[in-house]
C-alpha cells in the first residue's frame, strides 16, 4: 500500500469517526424529518390533497420521495451513515475505554499532578509504616488501593465504579440494536387490516400493499359493540368502548380459549404471532328492521315491537304503528319518527332517540317507547401485525434507559495518594459532577489530615 | 369547583414569584429573591392539592381520570413541572437569579390555560383508557420542564456572554447578578442531562403504548416524528462539547433551538399538523 493509499483509507476512516460528523447527522437528520411532517405520508394520503398542489410539485416530491420520505433512499441512507458514523467511532475509542477501565493508571505523572485537585498531608510514622496505614484508610474510607512503588515514594491508587465509563458505548450500541430489532420487524413481520362482518368470518388479512396475507386460521367476529359516555359533557356521543367479540377457530376447530374473546380498543389479542388491535368499525348493510320495546304505563307489561319502513304493525292495544323517517345525525345519534293510530283520534306522531331511552315517558301516552336496535350489522375493523423484531426493540430501549443513567448520574472516581517520606499529597479525579465529587474528596483529605499517620 | 380556585390561586402565586424574581434582578435584595422562591413553592404545593382535587372531581362526575388528558390539564402539568425543576435546581446550585428566566415560562403556562383553555373535565376517548397514559406524559413533560429551564438558563448565558465579549459593562449592574458564563453552561447541561432520558423515557413509552394498542411502535405520526426532532437537537447538544468550536454560545443555540422545538412538538402539532395525538387539539 503506497502512503497516498494509506493516507486515504485513514482519512475515509477519520471521516466515519469524526464527531462533526455526528453533529451533521443528527442536525440533518432533525431537519429533513420535519419534510414528512408537513407533507402528506403515503399511505394516508387523502385523495383531496392531490388536487391542493400543482403536477410539477407534484412530479418533485414523487422523485424526492417526499410522499413517503422515511422509506426515501436518501433517508434511509442518512439513517445508514449514522449507524455507521456510531459502529465506526465505538470501534475506534472502545479499545482505548477497556484499556483505562481495566488497566488503570495506578501511578500520576507530572502532569496530572498538576491538574488533578489535590491536599497535602503531613507525616509522623515511617514511609512504610505510613503507607500501610493510607492503605488501610484508603480501604475504609474510600476503595481498597493498589501501590505502587515509584524511586523513592509510593502511588497508592483507588478508584469507584470505573466500568461506568462504559456507559456511554451502552447507550450508542443500544441504538444498534434497536436498528436491528426495526430491520427484523420490517424483513420478516407482517402490518394489516381486516374487516369481518358480524357474524362472519376472515382467513386473511391485507397487508399494507395490498397483497392478501394468510392466517393459517379463521376469526369470526360473534358481535360488535360501541357504547357512550352518559356523564355531562359525555352527550356529545364520545364513544366510551368499542368491543368486539371474536372467536378463532383452526382446521375447523374452536381454538380452546379464544371462543368468545374479547377484544377492545387498548386490550388486544394475539394467537400464533398474529396481534389483533381494535382500530375502527362502521356499518356492513342498512337496517330493514327496527327493533321496540313499548311498555305499558299502567300495567308495566312490555312488549317487543320490531317495524319496517311502508309496513304497518299491530299492537297489543289495538293500534297501528309504522316507522316514518329515520334520521342519525352527529349530536343527535339514531332518531327515528314514529306514527301511531288507532280506530278513534288523531294519529300520533313523535320521535323516538336511541341515545337517549327515557326521554319517551314525558310524551304522556299510555305506551313508552325504548328504541333498541336495529338489524343492520356492524363490521369491525382490525388491525393485524406480527413483529417478530419488537422484542429486540425494547431490549434496545431498555439499554438505552440504563446506559443513559450510567453515563449522566455515575461517575467514576480515582484519588491517588503520592507518599514520600514524612510528606504526601491526595489527588482527586471524577468522570463527571465535579462539584459533588469536590465535596467528597475535601471530606475525604479533611479526615486523612486529622488522622495520626 | 374548589380545584379551578385553587388553580386561579397558583396562578397568582407564580404571578407574584416572578415579579419577585424580577426585583431581586432589579433591587439584588437577598430577602426579594428568597420571597420569590418561597412564593414559587407555595404555588407549587397549591397546584399540588389542586390537581388532587380535579382528579377526584373526575371520579365525583363519572369520568375519572388521571387530570392529564387534554390540553388545558397538560399545560397546567406542564407549568407545574417546570416549577419543580426550577426549585429542585435552586435547592442545588442556589442560583436564585435564574427565577427570573424560568418562573416566567411557568406564569405563562398557567395564565394561558386559565384564561384561555377549555377547562371542562372531558371524557377520556377509548384509545387514551390506558396506564401507559399516565406514563407516557408525565415522563415527556417532566423533560420538557426541564427542557424549559434549560432554555431560560441558556438565554441568560446568551446574554452574559455576549456583553462580556463587547467588554462594556453597561448592563453590568444587572449582569453582576448573573452567575459566571461557566456556571450557566454547566446549568444548561445539567438541566438537559435530566431532561435527556425523561425524554427519552417519554419516546419510548410512547413507543410501548403504541404497539400495545395499535401494533407498531413507531408510524412516523407527526407527533412521534417532532419527538425525535427534539431528541436529535439534545443528542446534538451532548456531542458538541466534545466537538471543538461547538461549545459555549453555539450550545446555547442548540438549548434554546431545542426548547422551541420542544414547544412546537407540544403545541404546534396539535395547532397545525393533524395526527394521532389529536387529544390535545383546541376543540
Ligand atoms: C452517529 C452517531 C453517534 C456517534 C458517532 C457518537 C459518538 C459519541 C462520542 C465519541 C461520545 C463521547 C464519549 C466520551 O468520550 O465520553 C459520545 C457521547 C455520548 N453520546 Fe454519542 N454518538 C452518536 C450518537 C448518539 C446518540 C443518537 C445518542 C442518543 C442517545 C448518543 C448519546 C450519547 C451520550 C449520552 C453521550 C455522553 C455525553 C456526555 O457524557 O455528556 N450518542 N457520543
Amino acid at each position: 500500500m503506497s502512503v497516498n493509499e494509506r493516507s486515504l483509507v485513514q482519512q475515509i476512516w477519520d471521516f466515519f469517526c469524526s464527531l462533526k460528523l455526528t453533529l451533521f447527522l443528527l442536525i440533518t437528520l432533525a431537519i429533513t424529518s420535519i419534510i414528512g411532517t408537513i407533507i402528506p405520508q403515503f399511505p394516508n394520503i387523502d385523495d383531496r390533497y392531490w388536487g391542493t398542489i400543482s403536477t410539477t410539485k407534484k412530479a418533485l416530491y414523487d422523485k424526492l420521495g417526499f410522499f413517503d420520505m422515511y422509506h426515501s433512499w436518501w433517508f434511509l441512507a442518512l439513517l445508514a451513515l449514522f449507524a455507521i458514523n456510531l459502529i465506526s467511532c465505538s470501534i475506534k475509542r472502545l479499545p482505548h475505554v477497556f484499556k483505562f477501565v481495566s488497566e488503570p493508571a495506578t501511578t500520576l505523572s507530572e502532569a496530572q499532578q498538576k491538574i488533578f485537585p489535590s491536599r497535602d498531608i503531613k507525616l509522623t510514622a515511617s514511609l512504610e509504616e505510613s503507607k500501610e496505614r493510607l492503605a488501610a484508610f484508603l480501604g475504609t474510607e474510600f476503595a481498597k488501593p493498589v501501590i505502587t512503588p515509584v524511586d523513592h515514594h509510593y502511588h497508592l491508587f483507588a478508584q469507584k465504579n470505573p466500568w461506568c465509563r462504559l456507559g456511554v458505548y451502552v447507550v450508542h450500541f443500544s441504538i444498534v440494536v434497536i436498528f436491528v430489532g426495526a430491520i427484523i420487524g420490517t424483513l420478516f413481520g407482517y402490518k394489516g387490516f381486516a374487516a369481518i362482518v358480524e357474524g362472519e368470518s376472515v382467513n386473511s388479512i391485507e397487508g399494507r400493499d395490498g397483497k392478501t396475507i394468510p392466517l393459517g386460521f379463521e376469526v369470526h367476529c360473534d358481535q360488535f359493540t360501541v357504547s357512550y359516555y352518559n356523564a355531562p359533557g359525555g352527550e356529545g356521543r364520545t364513544p366510551k368502548s368499542f368491543k368486539s367479540i371474536l372467536t378463532i377457530s383452526e382446521n375447523g376447530h374452536v381454538v380452546p380459549g379464544y371462543k368468545n374473546a374479547r377484544l377492545i380498543v387498548n386490550e388486544p389479542l394475539t394467537y400464533k404471532g398474529f396481534t389483533f388491535y381494535q382500530s375502527s368499525y362502521g356499518q356492513a348493510s342498512d337496517p330493514t328492521t327496527f327493533f321496540f320495546t313499548a311498555r305499558n304505563r299502567e300495567t308495566g307489561r312490555m312488549e317487543q315491537v320490531a317495524l319496517r319502513p311502508g309496513e304497518q304493525t299491530r299492537l297489543s292495544d289495538g293500534r297501528e304503528a309504522t316507522i316514518v323517517d329515520l334520521t342519525d345525525n352527529p349530536g343527535e345519534g339514531l332518531v327515528a319518527t314514529l306514527q301511531l293510530w288507532g280506530r278513534t283520534g288523531e294519529p300520533q306522531v313523535f320521535r323516538v332517540f336511541k341515545d337517549q331511552p327515557t326521554l319517551d315517558e314525558l310524551r304522556g301516552d299510555r305506551l313508552i317507547f325504548v328504541f333498541t336496535g336495529t338489524d343492520a350489522r356492524m363490521y369491525t375493523g382490525l388491525q393485524v401485525s406480527k413483529d417478530p423484531g419488537v422484542w429486540v426493540v425494547w431490549i434496545g430501549c431498555i439499554m438505552m434507559c440504563v446506559g443513559l443513567c450510567i453515563a449522566f448520574f455515575m461517575s467514576h472516581k480515582r484519588v491517588w495518594i503520592v507518599l514520600s517520606p514524612g510528606y504526601a499529597r491526595i489527588f482527586g479525579n471524577a468522570s463527571k459532577n465535579q462539584p459533588a465529587f469536590m465535596t467528597e474528596f475535601e471530606a475525604l483529605a479533611e479526615k486523612l489530615q486529622n488522622q495520626n499517620i | 369547583m374548589l380545584s379551578a380556585k385553587l388553580f386561579n390561586i397558583t396562578t397568582i402565586f407564580y404571578m407574584a414569584s416572578t415579579v419577585a424574581f424580577f426585583g431581586y434582578l432589579a433591587g439584588r435584595n437577598r430577602y426579594v429573591g428568597l420571597a420569590g422562591t418561597l412564593l414559587a413553592w407555595c404555588g407549587f404545593a397549591i397546584q399540588g392539592v389542586a390537581t388532587g382535587l380535579r382528579w377526584k372531581e373526575s371520579y365525583a362526575v363519572g369520568l375519572g381520570h388521571i387530570p392529564l388528558a387534554n390540553l388545558y390539564e397538560s399545560v397546567v402539568f406542564f407549568s407545574w413541572s417546570i416549577v419543580l425543576i426550577f426549585g429542585i435546581i435552586d435547592l442545588k446550585y442556589k442560583y436564585r437569579v435564574i427565577g427570573a428566566f424560568v418562573m416566567p415560562f411557568a406564569l405563562l403556562g398557567m395564565t394561558w390555560a386559565q384564561l384561555y383553555l377549555p377547562t371542562d373535565i372531558s371524557p377520556l376517548m377509548p384509545a387514551l383508557q390506558s396506564n401507559w397514559l399516565t406514563y407516557h406524559v408525565l415522563t415527556c413533560f417532566l423533560g420538557y420542564a426541564a427542557f424549559a429551564v434549560a432554555c431560560g438558563v441558556s438565554i441568560m448565558y446568551l446574554i452574559k456572554s455576549r456583553s462580556e465579549s463587547k467588554a462594556t459593562d453597561a448592563a453590568g449592574g444587572l449582569l453582576a447578578m448573573f452567575p459566571p458564563t461557566k456556571a450557566l453552561d454547566e446549568l444548561n447541561y445539567k438541566a438537559i442531562m435530566v431532561g435527556f432520558p425523561l425524554l427519552t423515557l417519554g419516546i419510548i413509552t410512547g413507543a410501548a403504548w403504541a404497539n400495545y394498542a395499535w401494533g407498531t411502535y413507531w408510524s412516523w405520526d407527526p407527533k412521534e416524528t417532532w419527538s425525535l426532532i427534539v431528541w436529535f437537537i439534545y443528542a446534538a447538544f451532548l456531542h458538541a462539547r466534545f466537538t471543538k468550536g461547538w461549545v459555549g454560545r453555539r450550545a446555547a443555540w442548540l438549548s434554546v433551538i431545542g426548547f422551541a422545538a420542544t414547544i412546537f412538538c407540544y403545541l404546534g402539532v396539535n395547532l397545525f399538523l393533524s395526527g394521532l395525538h389529536s387529544y390535545g387539539s383546541l376543540n
